[in-house]
């Protein structure tokens, strides 16, 4: 049904729907008005589950991790500082194999402080073995948290997810978004059924101490089915569109791309502008298109390949640096180009950090800026 | 290249939070005061002084017009009263 | 697609404001996206709420710099600043005020209505919050939509007395700008 309302409810609704049976997380500015919303709905019965308050964040993911662990559905949902607390959990989470689901409400990282959006943070955690998946709105984000708990449980993947809205910008953002009805989610959705769990009546230990000798083949494993998941997920988001009759782009989005010579690569919010420019370029006869990035992790390399393949000038668009390197995204861009002939011109752009506005002119900038010779890194609207 | 991120003290005398008073502010009448300098105390801002009785007043560029010192005066010498921002300036 | 950008200050219900207007806007058929942008995390800082409204789906993320529509729901913050910086000829502003307010340049076709949203909001509510009042005005003076959806959006906001009061201030902003013949 369709609805108006905030970013964060309609995602604490999703997860409602989800039935997520332990909740825990710890409060931080831009992602307190989801657990506000789901605390209020536990204490409410309008969801049975437990929401367990904790002191940190390192904690409430060391919660989730032991709640998923005994086999029940669980999801917290943190941000910037939040998350770089909670990170050791994460690998921690990933390498037991444990679906938990997390919302990551983007934002920037100290110091200097900031609670305004990037991906900063979100970034940071790409190598901990969670599939990241960026919405654009709050349509998408609420179809990704239905995919990632159909995702993160299927048997073929069993690992965590987490999906990645911007602070503010889409957290806060009030937009029609179409809610499904609980018949919908519950034929979607089965009830979760762990590969391991702790039960007493059939004791195990998770986590034991692997070594040398036995430690690679559990990193393998969760990069193969990283790998294997591209492959899983086209068939998931079809059976998703049966359900609810509406399509989810999961790993990507092509917009306007079939003859377009100069692509702006991008993920997270910054595409709805995006999109708003390119329109208004193609009506002035510019050959530009979009290539969305929706699945930051696993990276669909040959899926970007194939899109990007035509074009002869490609802007990578992101809200992150590694500092002293270039931005994340396009070095993954970059590197689907590796070892086929063609070599575009492909620049890296970042823009937006700390939550500095990303405006049509911004944009504009960076086309400009594609004109001309190439460069791996360009901070667009700098002050200096 | 480094851009700070620090922040020298003194600095807030910069920042003229008079302005952000909406509506009211204290009134120091001046007559019953006995130099208790409880208001000094329990300004936020800091930014009563006065010295015999009778003397004090606010800075009115800092105050915040949070009405701390209207509660706190034991002889009700102090009163908030409306303020018609666009006929005074804060100079 | 409409742009409108609404200046208050922390803890004044411009989100609310926001919200209801885009709300309002959805009951009445269009797509709408309202959201927040602050300054200091502070009670009583300057900040904007942001909304655009489209027949169509809406994918422009950017504040809002060229404005169709102002809504000044506290006059003090045109103290030392230019509300209406960027406003756009022939668009329609709403200030909160008991006192006239002319904007400072000259732009085209434009139309400044002041509305003592706060005075009306003191007689209905009891208290000077003269959102709803000021929605009620917006309403009136864009024909953006009825009062009928406002109030409904009110009434899903709001319960009980509050709501009841709240739609009333909305009907009360309604008829001061009808009154005046504007529109």
């Amino acid at each position: 049904m369709r609805q108006y309302l905030e970013g964060s409810h309609a995602v604490a609704q999703i997860v409602r729907l989800c039935k997520a049976q332990v909740i825990s997380a710890y409060p931080i500015t831009p992602q307190t008005h989801i657990v506000e919303s789901l605390a209020q709905m536990v204490a409410d019965g309008e969801l049975n589950a437990e929401f367990i308050n904790v002191e940190s964040e390192h904690s409430a993911a060391s919660v989730v991790q032991g709640a998923s662990a005994t086999g029940v559905r669980t999801y917290t949902a943190t941000t910037s500082q939040g998350l770089l607390y909670m990170i050791e959990v994460l690998y921690s989470i990933a390498g037991l194999r444990l679906p938990v689901i997390l919302t990551c409400a983007n934002r920037a990282v100290s110091s200097p402080i900031n609670i305004w959006n990037d991906h900063q943070d979100s970034v940071t955690a790409r190598d901990a073995g969670w599939l990241q998946f960026y919405a654009e709105n709050n349509q998408e984000a609420c179809d990704l948290h239905l995919m990632a708990y159909r995702l993160a449980e299927d048997h073929n993947i069993m690992l965590p997810v987490m999906v990645c809205m911007d602070g503010y910008i889409l957290t806060h953002a009030y937009e029609v978004v179409d809610l499904p009805e609980q018949s919908q989610v519950d034929k979607f959705l089965p009830d979760f059924k762990p590969v391991h769990c702790l039960n007493p009546d059939e004791p195990i230990s998770m986590g034991v101490l692997m070594g040398p000798e036995s430690y690679t083949e559990t990193r393998y494993a969760i990069h193969q089915t990283m790998m294997d998941a591209l492959n899983v997920i086209p068939g998931i988001a079809d059976e998703f569109e049966q359900v609810f009759g509406r399509k989810v782009n999961c790993l990507i989005e092509k917009y306007r791309l079939e003859d377009a010579t100069q692509v702006f690569v991008a993920m997270g919010s910054m595409v709805g502008t995006i999109k708003e420019v390119i329109d208004g370029l193609r009506e002035d006869g510019q050959k530009v298109g979009l290539l969305k990035i929706i699945a930051h992790r696993p990276f669909p390399k040959k899926i970007v390949y194939e899109a990007l393949k035509n074009a002869r000038e490609i802007a990578v668009l992101e809200k992150a640096v590694s500092l002293g390197e270039e931005g994340p995204l396009f070095s993954d861009v970059k590197s689907a180009f590796c070892g086929h002939g063609n070599q575009p011109k492909i620049s890296g752009f970042v823009l937006g950090l700390g939550g500095r506005d990303i405006t049509k002119k911004s944009i504009l900038e960076v086309q400009d800026t594609l004109a001309g010779a190439q460069v791996d890194v360009k901070f667009i609207d700098l002050k200096i | 290249m480094i851009i700070p991120v620090t922040s020298k003290p003194r600095t807030s005398k910069a920042n003229k939070t008079g302005t952000w008073r909406s509506g009211k502010k204290p009134h120091f009448i001046q007559k019953e005061c006995i130099a208790c300098r409880l208001c000094v105390m329990v300004c936020p801002e800091g930014c009563i002084s006065g010295d015999k009785k009778c003397t004090y007043i606010s800075d009115y560029k800092y105050c915040k017009g949070c009405g701390n010192c209207v509660a706190v005066c034991p002889v009700a010498d102090i009163e908030m009263v409306k303020e018609e921002w666009w006929r005074e300036t804060i100079s | 697609m409409k742009e409108i950008r609404i200046h208050a200050r922390a803890g004044q219900g411009a989100i609310t404001t926001a919200a209801l207007l885009g709300t309002a806007a959805f009951i009445g058929g269009k797509y709408a996206l309202a959201f927040p942008h602050f300054g200091a995390e502070r009670m009583g800082a300057p900040m904007n709420a942001f909304v655009r409204l489209s027949d169509q789906v809406i994918r422009l993320r950017s504040q809002v710099y060229e404005p169709d529509y102002l809504i000044v729901l506290d006059p003090s913050l045109m103290r030392g600043f230019d509300v209406f910086e960027g406003f756009r000829p022939g668009g329609v502003a709403i200030i909160n005020h008991h006192e006239k307010v002319q904007c400072p340049k000259p732009i085209q076709n434009i139309k400044v209505f002041t509305v003592p949203g706060n005075d009306i909001a003191t007689e209905v509510l009891g208290r000077p919050i003269g959102n709803t009042t000021i929605l009620g005005a917006f309403a009136a003076a864009t024909n953006e939509f009825g009062l009928e959806s406002l109030q409904q959006a009110i009434l899903e906001r709001f319960s009980g007395e509050v709501a009841k009061k709240n739609a009333e201030a909305a009907r009360r902003g309604y008829e001061y700008i009808k009154e005046r013949c504007l529109r």
